[in-house]
């Protein structure tokens, strides 16, 4: 099998180009539609989480039932929004060849939600990534989570290069 | 240690605790890329690259770091933005 990493790059007229193979955008669009399918059933102000997505949803209070619960009525459902609103312009623009650092920002949001998913179904840890085993029964979907490493690794590459953060342009810090 | 039977101004007085500003924490975890965090302080923050990537490893080689800090609703505020981004992110008092 040929590995072929996934690229963007920061063009010269400003904009980041993508360059995904059809299996690759195959790909991301069916994790679109299991990531949204996991948020929509599971989602609620007061609910329990599933484990698979509970990084998604962090506690802000983890000392304080009471301010925890404030935070989430407060903030939910507006995370939700945001998620499942990053998720429908990546897939309206999963087959572009361009996007803009603003669309490159929900790109990236979106590949995150899912390694953080799949991460977290996975089990990673801190350790060092053991060898890839091919025949092991979690294979597609390990290869899976390191395709999205490589992908979101280039993307901040990308968004980064030729961006320059307003600390940097103040010249302090 | 303070007798029981004192009262401590400084704990007996609710508006001390009201009035110390908020902080916001990053807790490192396995998943989120060091690159992604270090973009994320900066955008979210204005940070520069190297005060970023700075936390960045305070995050992953300590556990945690300070972001940002101030009122109450600010902090809600950023701790939101930071779930926003998938990083753990918690509020406390600065104590």
């Amino acid at each position: 099998m040929i590995f072929r990493r996934l690229t963007f790059a920061r063009t010269s007229s400003g904009t980041i180009s993508v360059r995904l193979s059809e299996r690759d955008q195959n790909l991301l669009t069916m994790l679109i539609g299991e990531l949204r399918e996991l948020l929509v059933s599971n989602v609620s102000a007061d609910g329990d989480l599933p484990d698979a997505i509970r990084r998604l949803f962090p506690t802000a209070h983890p000392d304080d039932a009471d301010a925890e619960a404030d935070y989430r009525s407060m903030m939910r459902d507006q995370l939700l929004a945001q998620r499942l609103e990053a998720l429908e312009r990546v897939e309206n623009s999963i087959e572009d060849d361009e996007i803009d650092d603003e669309l490159a920002d929900a790109w990236m949001g979106v590949i995150n939600d899912m390694r953080l998913t799949i991460g977290t179904i996975l089990d990673v840890t801190e350790d060092d990534e053991p060898a890839f085993d091919p025949e092991a029964p979690d294979a597609a979907i390990r290869f899976t989570y390191s395709n999205l490493n490589l992908l979101l690794g280039d993307l901040v590459e990308a968004r980064m290069d030729g961006w320059t953060s307003p600390g940097d342009q103040a010249g302090n810090q | 240690m303070s007798d029981a039977t004192t009262i401590d101004p400084e704990v007996a007085d609710p508006n001390v605790l009201a009035d110390l500003p908020w902080v916001v924490l990053v807790w490192n975890d396995p998943i989120n890329l060091m690159s992604y965090v270090a973009w994320v302080f900066q955008k979210l923050f204005g940070y520069s690259k190297d005060e970023a990537e700075r936390l960045m490893l305070q995050v992953h080689e300590e556990g945690r770091a300070v972001v940002s800090s101030g009122s109450k609703e600010k902090a809600e505020l950023d701790v939101a933005r930071l779930h926003e981004h998938g990083l753990w992110a918690t509020m406390q008092h600065d104590k």
